[in-house]
C-alpha cells in the first residue's frame, strides 16, 4: 500500500466510531433537555378545579384559577346575550369554527346548554397570553370602538373580544378566547378542568 | 529589578505572556484616526465587567423562589426589596446592575452604527461582524432573562408575551412553550431555570463570543473611518503599518479618556434617575408578579421595542400569530446578511454616494420611530406608521445589493486622512 492511499479499514472505523460517538452524545444530551419538561408535582397540579357561583350575580365575573390560569365565569344578563348576534359581523371566527372549545360549547353562546347563560373561559388573551380585561358593560370608549355591545379588552396589543370570548376582526389575536372543559356539578357549583362528572 | 526581570523570562518560558502583551496590545497596530465612534468597543468590554461583577454580587443576596412569604409577597420579590432596603450598599450594587444593562444596550447600539457607518462588517471582517451579532442575540437573551427575577408584574407578563412567541410557531409551538416554561405558565420552574440561565450559562457563551470578537479583529486589524486597509502600505523595513499606532499606549490613554465621560453620565443617571422616567426600570415592575392580572399596559424595555413594533405590525394570518414572531426574528437575522448586502466598493461613509446615506437615514429614523412606537400602546394609526417603518426597516436590508451597486462613490484616499 503506497503513502497517500487511504486506509479504508481504519477510515471505516474511525467513522464507524464518530457515529456511535456522536449517538451517544445525542443520547447523554437527552435527560438535560428532559428535566426541563413540567415535572411531576407540576403536572399534577393541574387537577380540576370546583366553582361555587351561589353568589354569582347576574353581569358578573369571578376569576379562578386552574392550571395556574385565570378561568373566568361570567353570568350573562338576556341583553348581554342578544348582544352577541349583533356584533356577529364584525367577528373573526363567529361560528368558533378555527377556536377552542368542548364539542358542547360550539354553538352561538359558546356555553354548556344546561346553564347557557353562564360563561366559562380561559382568561388569557390568544395572541400572546396576556389577561383581557373587563369591557362588560355595553358602553362604547376610546378602547373598544362605537357600537360596544360588552366584552373584553386585551391592554397589550389591544385585541377585543365579546361576551362569548369570540375576537372582534382587526384584533392581533387569531382565534377565540379558549372555553375549558367544565361540568354543572350542581345548579350552583360548576368544575372546571373536567367534563366527565356532571350531574 | 533583575529579579523581576528574571521572574517574567521564567514566566514567558511556561507562558506566552510578554508576546500576549505585546500581540494585543504594545505591538497590536491599529489605524491612527480613530475619531468619536471608536470608543463604544472598549466602552462595552467595561460594561461587561461591571455587569459580571455587580451580577456576582447581587445573587449573593437574590433568592429565586415564586412562593409566597409570610407577608404574602412572592420571595424573589422580597429578596431584591431587601436587597434595595437593609443590604448595605444593596441599592447601589442593584442600580449600577439595572443601569448597566441599559447602557449596555446604548454602547452595544452605538458600536453596531459605528460599523455600519464605516463599513466595518465588509471583507475581512465579516466573521467579526457575526460574532458581533451573536454578542446581540446573547444579550438580548441575557436582559430577557434578568428582567424575570425581580418577578414583578412587568417581568412575569413580558416573560408570558416572549415565552409565547415561541408558542405560536406551528404544530410543536405549545409543547416548546410548556418545554421552556417548565410548567403550564411561568412559575417558579421558570424563574429557577431563567436565573440558571443568566448566571451562568449565558455569561458563559457572552464571554466567549467576546474573546472571539477580539481574536477575529487582531488577526484582520482594526477599520478605520476612511474604511481603507493600513496594512497596504507598511514600513519596508520595520513592516509596521505606516497609518498604524501601538494600541497601548496610544488607545488605552484615548479609551480611558472616552471611560471617564462615560462613567459621568453613567453615575449622573445611576444617582439621579436610576428608572430613567421608565425606560429603565418600569413602575409596574414594582408591583409583584400576579398571575391574574395584566397591567393595563405592557411594553418591553427600550432597547426591545423596535423588535416589538415589529412583532406587533404584522396581522395574524391563517389564524396564526406566527407571521408577526417570523418578522421579528427576521429583523434580527438579517443583520447577520449585512456583509454580503453591501456590494458597495468603498466601506465609509466618507466616500459613498447619496443613496446609501439617504438609505442609511431612513433605517435610523424608522428604528427609532418603531423603538418609541413600541413603548406605546396600539391604536390604528400608530400600526400604521409602525407597518410604514418595518417595510423600510426591510427595505433596507434587501434592496441593500442594488442601491450599493448603483449608487456613485467618490474615490478613497491611499493614506487615512487626519
Amino acid at each position: 500500500m503506497s503513502k497517500n492511499e487511504v486506509n479504508r479499514t481504519r477510515r471505516n472505523l474511525i467513522l464507524a466510531t464518530s457515529a456511535f460517538g456522536g449517538a451517544g452524545m445525542a443520547a447523554a444530551a437527552w435527560p438535560f433537555l428532559a428535566s426541563m419538561s413540567p415535572s411531576d408535582k407540576a403536572r399534577g397540579l393541574g387537577a380540576p378545579v370546583e366553582v361555587d357561583i351561589s353568589a354569582l350575580e347576574p353581569g358578573a365575573k369571578v376569576v379562578v384559577k386552574w392550571r395556574g390560569q385565570p378561568v373566568w365565569v361570567v353570568y350573562r344578563t338576556k341583553e348581554m346575550m342578544d348582544g352577541l348576534a349583533k356584533v356577529k359581523d364584525k367577528l373573526i371566527d363567529p361560528d368558533s369554527k378555527s377556536s377552542k372549545q368542548p364539542a358542547y360549547a360550539k354553538n352561538a353562546l359558546r356555553a354548556n346548554e344546561k346553564r347557557p347563560e353562564i360563561l366559562v373561559l380561559v382568561g388569557l388573551c390568544t395572541h400572546l397570553g396576556c389577561s383581557p380585561s373587563d369591557k362588560l358593560k355595553a358602553v362604547s370608549d376610546s378602547e373598544t370602538g362605537a357600537d360596544w355591545q360588552g366584552g373584553f379588552y386585551c391592554p397589550c396589543h389591544g385585541s377585543l373580544f365579546d361576551l362569548a370570548g369570540r375576537v372582534y376582526k382587526g384584533s392581533p389575536a387569531p382565534i377565540n378566547l379558549p372555553v375549558p372543559p367544565y361540568a354543572f356539578l350542581s345548579d350552583k357549583r360548576i368544575l372546571i378542568g373536567d367534563e366527565s362528572k356532571g350531574a | 529589578m533583575e529579579m523581576l526581570k528574571q521572574l517574567l523570562g521564567w514566566v514567558d518560558d511556561r507562558f506566552p505572556l510578554t508576546a500576549t502583551w505585546k500581540q494585543h496590545l504594545s505591538e497590536y497596530y491599529a489605524p491612527k484616526n480613530f475619531n468619536f465612534w471608536y470608543f463604544f468597543g472598549s466602552l462595552a468590554l467595561l460594561v461587561l465587567v461591571l455587569q459580571l461583577v455587580t451580577g456576582i454580587f447581587l445573587t449573593i443576596h437574590y433568592k429565586p423562589d415564586a412562593s409566597l412569604n409570610a407577608a404574602g409577597v412572592p420571595v424573589a420579590f422580597a429578596s431584591v426589596e431587601y436587597i434595595m432596603r437593609d443590604v448595605d450598599w444593596g441599592w447601589l450594587i442593584r442600580y449600577l446592575h439595572a443601569t448597566g444593562a441599559s447602557m449596555f444596550f446604548v454602547v452595544v447600539y452605538l458600536h453596531m452604527f459605528r460599523g455600519m457607518i464605516y463599513g466595518s462588517y465588509q471583507k475581512p471582517r465579516e466573521l467579526i461582524w457575526i460574532f458581533g451579532c451573536f454578542i446581540y442575540v446573547a444579550l438580548m437573551a441575557e436582559a430577557f432573562m434578568g428582567y424575570l427575577l425581580p418577578w414583578g408584574q412587568m417581568s412575569f407578563w413580558g416573560a408570558q408575551v416572549i415565552v409565547n412567541l415561541f408558542s405560536a410557531i406551528p404544530f410543536v409551538g405549545e409543547e416548546i412553550g410548556i418545554w421552556i416554561r417548565g410548567d403550564y405558565v411561568i412559575s417558579d420552574a421558570t424563574l429557577n431555570r431563567f436565573f440558571a440561565f443568566h448566571v451562568a450559562a449565558v455569561p458563559l457563551v457572552l464571554l466567549g463570543l467576546v474573546v472571539m470578537h477580539l481574536v477575529a479583529l487582531h488577526e484582520v486589524g482594526s477599520n478605520n473611518p476612511d474604511g481603507i486597509e493600513i496594512k497596504k502600505k507598511k514600513d519596508p523595513e520595520t513592516h509596521i503599518p505606516l497609518d498604524g499606532i501601538p494600541f497601548h499606549p496610544y488607545y488605552t490613554v484615548k479609551d480611558i479618556l472616552g471611560v471617564a465621560v462615560f462613567l459621568i453620565v453613567f453615575s449622573v443617571i445611576m444617582f439621579f434617575t436610576p428608572e430613567m422616567g421608565g425606560y429603565f426600570l418600569e413602575a409596574n415592575n414594582f408591583v409583584p408578579a400576579d398571575p391574574f392580572k395584566t397591567p393595563t399596559h405592557i411594553a418591553p424595555l427600550w432597547y426591545f421595542t423596535a423588535f416589538y413594533s415589529i412583532l406587533r405590525a404584522v396581522p395574524p394570518m391563517f389564524d396564526s400569530q406566527f407571521p408577526g414572531v417570523i418578522a421579528m426574528g427576521m429583523a434580527i437575522v438579517v443583520l447577520f446578511l449585512l456583509p454580503w448586502l453591501d456590494k458597495s466598493p468603498v466601506k465609509s461613509i466618507r466616500y459613498r454616494g447619496p443613496m446609501y446615506k439617504w438609505a442609511l437615514t431612513l433605517f435610523i429614523v424608522s428604528f427609532f420611530i418603531l423603538s418609541y412606537l413600541g413603548t406605546l400602546s396600539t391604536t390604528s394609526g400608530r400600526t400604521l406608521v409602525a407597518q410604514i417603518c418595518s417595510v423600510i426597516y426591510f427595505a433596507f436590508f434587501i434592496l441593500m445589493p442594488w442601491y450599493t451597486r448603483m449608487d456613485k462613490t467618490k474615490p478613497e484616499p491611499e493614506r487615512v486622512t487626519a
